[in-house]
């Protein structure tokens, strides 16, 4: 639900159809763009915060024009819902990852209706995805976690076995972590495949729940069902802490890029964490 | 979705929630017209007037405050007035608008005439003066000299009544310093008046000033900050009026530091040729006018004159620094800036920031600005098919085995031997070339004939004789091919050497891969048109498998003409070489059967498939991530996605996207499934339930098998095309797998034995049903289980089950013996019977867990179905691991 396009914005997503912009400094709404026809399950920011591209269960990725708050595109191509969408870095291609079992890359350069390219490795239904340089990171509902490298030309595939629904890259690009459905968060090296860390002790057996690493790539985030967020030291692997959110499931957090800040999406609102001293200066946004 | 009740007060809550719907409530009707009023704020009606309904009636209580409402204004004549009419000016004649800010005739406030500063100021006038030198239309400034004003302004006035005095400039009075006035008459040309105040000082300083003696401060000359106005270029100026009208002579040198000549000299590059001439216009805009007695400078020619001829030969005090000027000025005032100035540009005081450069790194001695790909490699997973584990094996081992060559371009490059050494392969058995197939006298003399046909070649080119060489080369050829039309076995082999090596290394490749390889039923015919063709194949196939070397010559036939026979020959061993088998048959095994394109014999299959699940699945068991989890496929971005990502296309020149793709037959998957260790069951085992207790029960049985089992037979064959991406994923699923390591031995024993014994005699076999029917009865999953799994699946197929259910019953009926509770299990069975293969999957499966139950049933409702296209099975099994759609809310 909640995304930080750069540091200061964050865009919450959900079953009302709409998107909305918010502030993320000043806890107002800026915009909402409404369009789709079913619940939003993702969003996405352009680098420079331009563009807006998001995803829905109504099989369609949406790009928005973020001053305007019109519909610059309407990409129809998936088959099902689409669960996942991304830009790359430099804003030119939206990938999506849907339920169908693919991902398609789509132009946002040209007017053409079909993607550039549709990658139907997956043999269920694409979950999470994350595009990093020249590096596309999927996982997927079987159990692999993908690792496209265009500069390559390789294809590596990551057996974890269980349902992933939540892969990232780490900051430094060297490892990926990917979350799945037997409630274990992985770290992988990005190169062999090896595991170099197990983060267990949260909850995630049913809901797509997201993961993340800290902006310094110190500390390992995961939502998890019983209402908490739980954080993990990268290289001990241990519970550093446990922060309660709330009572429900903790359905989405994203880090901040720089900054010791976190957002937590539960229940129709994202909070905000900030740092240690001022543990809690959350502005609770009701969407 | 409001804030939660803890901290309501803490935050920030947006927007008003709307009204709940209520779904019940009823809809509101629209109301009729008639009914439609409106009330002011008395609540009193209020009546509309529109045009149709009598106008408006504004009267007295219905609007407009008077009681007659609107009525015309009364005419007044003006004819009495005509007189006092004056002239009318034209803003008469305008409205608001036009005397609006973006009127004709804008209204504002100016200053008036009398405080306008415009006629007696000096100083503008000066700058205007200055200015109007290059104007177009010279002497404009004259003539409003010539025309004295009639007043001054009342700030010229009040600055007079002050003690202000023309020429002086305003402000407190300096002392100590004498102003002189500067008229200009005084200081001529030679004197640089401008920027030379220290000269000046140092005439104050000779003169006598006593204390008390004030003067006037200098008049400034005001910076004329008039708008450019037209197009042309930053410095250009049209003419020079003060050449063309007063014919005034400029300067000789041109003078750096006087800015009337410095204005000039940068001005019109050609002033002192121009000033040779006599009068006339000059300028940049134009060429030779017709008064011009000689047209030799128009084009800007450069005299050797106008620079130093020789270096430092001037004193550096003469105010002489030009294009050459020494070092030291240079350094102390950008020389080479001066004249060249624009108008309205000021040299900078600051010298600009130096711009650090970066020596770009050394490169190394030996380095090439070219990228290479590994090209090699990829051509020869992707020509020969290999596995590219295997194909990085090979990459790896040629490093060990062979002398490095760099220069080797490709694996076409290496002959036959130098490949087989690589790939660790035996030396062939029998000849190695074709000369060995033949009979040691027919060597003999086609050897004779070779070095014939040399020496003569040779003679031929020594006498450099071009046409005798050419001549008797032909008579060579014509003899050899007289010789040799005896024995047809020769001539094969001859013209077979002859018309390609090629083709010879393609036969020595096809030998390698073909040779050793289960004689399995080979999957695809490519001559299948042509039935005694592919019989010819399929038997140089056989020969090949048995490594025969002259497979194709032997499986040829011999009743063809030669032209046909080598046409097959090529085409036999291309064939052989495209449809080699797989070098790992357990993956060619799988199809994804994601295009479901029926018309076709092949399926598009992504060569490299992914490795076993199993050791994987295991692997993760033992948290062993890395080598055993991690694959690498070959995989092609389209090339506009690698431009977007700004990314070098990594495969340039290949049209591939996604994952290569090999055509494969279709029926092969199915030919290949050797897994099933259970012998495929007559239909009579089908006859194999519980429910054949009594004698009576099982003849129906058996008739009702006898008719189910008669479609199923005759659709079993079509089944099986679209079985096989049922049993693809069986295969997956490891049901056989499972089946085959959990299941106790002697289950199978009995299951065996019950097949065998159904072909022998009906009357043991019931009795082995009984006991069997026993056993299941123990083992038999609660009804809940079957309820669960049939309730799910899809509505045609319960929908089917349930007519078949019917008739049953009524058969039952019939009978008069109806056994309400068998009539739930009955449905259920039916489904299992209709189908052959999936009975012996569902009866073992009996004696399995739940799960395996629910695959198995899984498997028959794929086949029940007739069109198991793959979405649909993709769809079927998705819920195995899916995650909980319903609290997904992003």
């Amino acid at each position: 639900m909640a995304r930080a396009a750069d540091g200061n914005y964050l865009l919450s997503c959900g079953s009302d159809k709409s998107l909305k912009l918010w502030s993320v400094s000043r806890g107002t709404l800026l915009k909402t763009y409404s369009g789709h026809g079913y619940e939003v399950l993702d969003a996405d920011g352009s680098y420079d915060n331009g563009q807006i591209c998001s995803c829905s269960s109504d099989k369609t990725v949406i790009l928005w024009d973020v001053a305007t708050g019109q519909v610059a595109r309407k990409l129809r191509g998936h088959a099902g819902k689409v669960n996942c969408v991304q830009f790359n870095e430099e804003g030119t291609v939206i990938l999506s990852g849907s339920i169908d079992g693919t991902v398609r890359c789509w132009d946002t350069r040209s007017r053409r209706f079909e993607a550039i390219q549709v990658l139907d490795e997956a043999t269920d239904g694409v979950s999470s995805l994350k595009v990093a340089q020249h590096e596309l990171l999927t996982g997927s509902v079987d159990g692999r976690v993908r690792r496209y490298d265009l500069r390559m030309g390789q294809l590596h595939v990551d057996f974890i076995s269980s349902p992933i629904t939540c892969v990232c890259f780490s900051q430094d690009g060297q490892c990926t972590l990917s979350s799945s459905l037997d409630s274990a968060v992985r770290l992988l090296d990005k190169s062999t495949g090896e595991m170099l860390g197990e983060y267990t002790g949260h909850k995630m057996k049913g809901y797509k729940l997201d993961c993340c690493l800290s902006s310094k790539d110190t500390h390992v985030l995961s939502c998890s069902e019983d209402g908490h967020v739980y954080c993990w030291d990268l290289v001990e692997g241990s519970l550093t802490l446990k922060l309660p959110v709330g009572k429900a499931v903790v359905q989405s957090l994203s880090f901040h890029p720089t900054e010791t800040c976190l957002l937590t999406a539960m229940e129709g609102r994202v909070q905000v964490w900030g740092a240690e001293p001022e543990e809690t200066d959350e502005v609770v946004l009701a969407t | 979705m409001a804030s939660d009740s803890d901290g309501d007060e803490d935050f920030v809550s947006y927007g008003t929630p709307l009204e709940p719907l209520e779904e019940d409530e009823p809809r509101k009707k629209p109301v009729p017209l008639h009914e439609q009023t409106v009330k002011d704020e008395k609540g009193r009606f209020q009546r509309f007037h529109g045009a149709f309904t009598g106008g408006f009636s504004a009267g007295y209580y219905n609007t407009v405050g008077s009681k007659e409402g609107w009525a015309p204004a009364t005419f007044v004549s003006s004819r009495q007035q005509k007189a006092e009419k004056q002239l009318a000016r034209p803003e008469d004649f305008m409205d608001d608008e036009d005397l609006g800010e973006h009127g004709i005739a804008p209204a504002q406030i100016t200053t008036s005439q009398e405080f306008s500063s415009s006629r007696r100021d000096e100083a503008r006038e000066k700058a205007r003066a200055v200015n109007a030198q290059a104007a177009l239309i010279p002497g404009d400034t004259l003539l409003e000299e010539l025309i004295a004003p009639a007043r001054s302004s009342i700030g010229v006035e009040l600055l007079r009544k002050m003690g202000w005095k023309e020429g002086q400039g305003v402000g407190p009075r300096v002392k100590r310093k004498a102003r002189r006035q500067q008229t200009g008459s005084v200081y001529s040309s030679t004197m640089p008046p401008a920027g030379s105040e220290d000269s000046e000082d140092d005439d104050d300083d000779d003169d006598f000033a006593p204390e008390d003696v004030t003067f006037a401060p200098k008049d400034v000359t005001p910076v004329d900050f008039s708008p450019r106005s037209g197009v042309r270029g930053l410095g250009y100026r049209g003419l020079d009026p003060g050449m063309a009208l007063l014919g005034r002579a400029a300067p000789e040198h041109i003078d750096l530091f006087k800015p009337q000549s410095e204005t000039r000299s940068r001005l019109f590059g050609a002033a002192q040729r121009g000033s040779r001439r006599g009068g006339g216009v000059a300028g940049q805009a134009f060429g030779v006018g017709a008064l011009e007695d000689e047209d030799e400078d128009v084009y800007h020619k450069d005299s050797m004159s106008r620079y130093d001829t020789e270096l430092g030969g001037e004193e550096p005090g003469d105010g002489l620094y030009g294009w050459t000027a020494p070092q030291q000025y240079t350094k102390r005032r950008d020389a080479s800036y001066l004249g060249k100035i624009l108008e309205g540009f000021t040299l900078t005081q600051r010298a600009g920031e130096e711009k650090t450069i970066f020596p770009p790194p050394t490169l190394p001695r030996d380095y090439r600005p070219v990228h290479r790909f590994h090209l090699t490699s990829v051509s020869v997973s992707r020509l020969s098919g290999v596995s590219p584990a295997l194909a990085e094996a090979l990459r790896t081992s040629r490093g060990h085995m062979v002398k490095e060559e760099p220069q080797q371009g490709g694996r076409h490059q290496l002959d036959s031997g130098q490949r087989r050494a690589l790939l660790g392969e035996d030396v062939l058995q029998g000849p190695s070339s074709v000369m060995e197939l033949l009979k040691p006298e027919d060597r003999d003399r086609l050897l004779n004939l070779r070095t014939m046909a040399g020496s003569m070649a040779e003679n031929a080119a020594r006498s450099s004789a071009v046409s005798l060489a050419v001549t008797s080369a032909v008579a060579m050829a014509r003899s050899m091919a007289g010789s040799m039309a005896g024995s047809s076995s020769v001539s094969s082999a001859l013209s077979g050497a002859a018309s390609s090596s090629g083709l010879h290394q393609q036969q020595q490749e096809a030998l390698a891969s073909w040779r050793g390889v289960q004689s399995s039923t080979q999957s695809f015919k490519p001559f299948e048109k042509n039935p005694s063709k592919q019989a010819r194949y399929e038997l140089y196939l056989d020969r090949l498998r048995q490594g025969d070397r002259d497979a194709v010559e032997q499986s040829l036939d011999s009743g063809m003409t030669e032209w046909e026979r080598s046409r097959e020959r090529e085409e036999f061993v291309r064939a052989s070489i495209l449809y080699r088998p797989s070098s790992s048959s357990l993956t060619a095994r799988f199809t994804s059967a994601k295009h479901d394109e029926d018309d076709g014999d092949t399926v598009e299959v992504s060569r490299d498939q992914e490795g076993d699940v199993d050791d994987k699945q295991a692997a993760v068991k033992m948290k062993m991530f890395g080598k055993l989890t991690r694959e690498t496929f070959e995989w092609h971005p389209d090339k506009l996605l690698c431009k977007r990502f700004n990314v070098p296309d990594p495969f340039p020149g290949s049209g591939l996207v996604g994952m290569p793709k090999v055509k494969r037959d279709k029926f092969s998957v199915f030919n290949f499934l050797t897994v099933t260790e259970t012998p495929p069951k007559p239909p009579e085992t089908g006859k194999r339930s519980r429910w054949d207790i009594s004698d009576q029960k099982k003849k129906i049985k058996e008739e009702e098998e006898g008719d189910a089992s008669l479609p199923a037979c005759s659709s079993s064959e079509q089944q099986t095309a679209d079985g096989t991406k049922v049993f693809n994923y069986l295969c997956r699923q490891k049901l056989i797998r499972t089946f085959r390591e959990n299941c106790d031995e002697e289950l199978v024993n009995r299951v065996l034995f019950n097949q065998s014994v159904d072909q022998k005699s009906s009357d043991k076999k019931s009795n082995g049903d009984e006991e069997e029917e026993e056993d299941e009865e123990e083992s038999r999953p609660p009804m809940d289980l079957f309820k669960a799994i049939f309730a799910s699946s899809s509505d045609e197929k319960s929908s089917s089950s349930e007519g078949e259910s019917e008739e049953e019953e009524k058969t039952k009926e019939d009978e008069g013996k109806v056994e309400p509770q068998a009539l739930n299990l009955f449905n259920i069975s039916s489904s299992v019977t209709s189908s052959s293969t999936s009975v012996t999957v569902s009866t073992c499966a009996n004696q399995q867990t739940g799960n395996l139950k629910i695959s198995g049933t899984f498997s028959q409702m794929l086949v029940r179905q007739r069109q198991p296209s793959w979405l649909s099975t993709k769809k079927r099994f998705s819920p195995r691991h899916h995650i909980n759609p319903a609290p997904i809310i992003r």
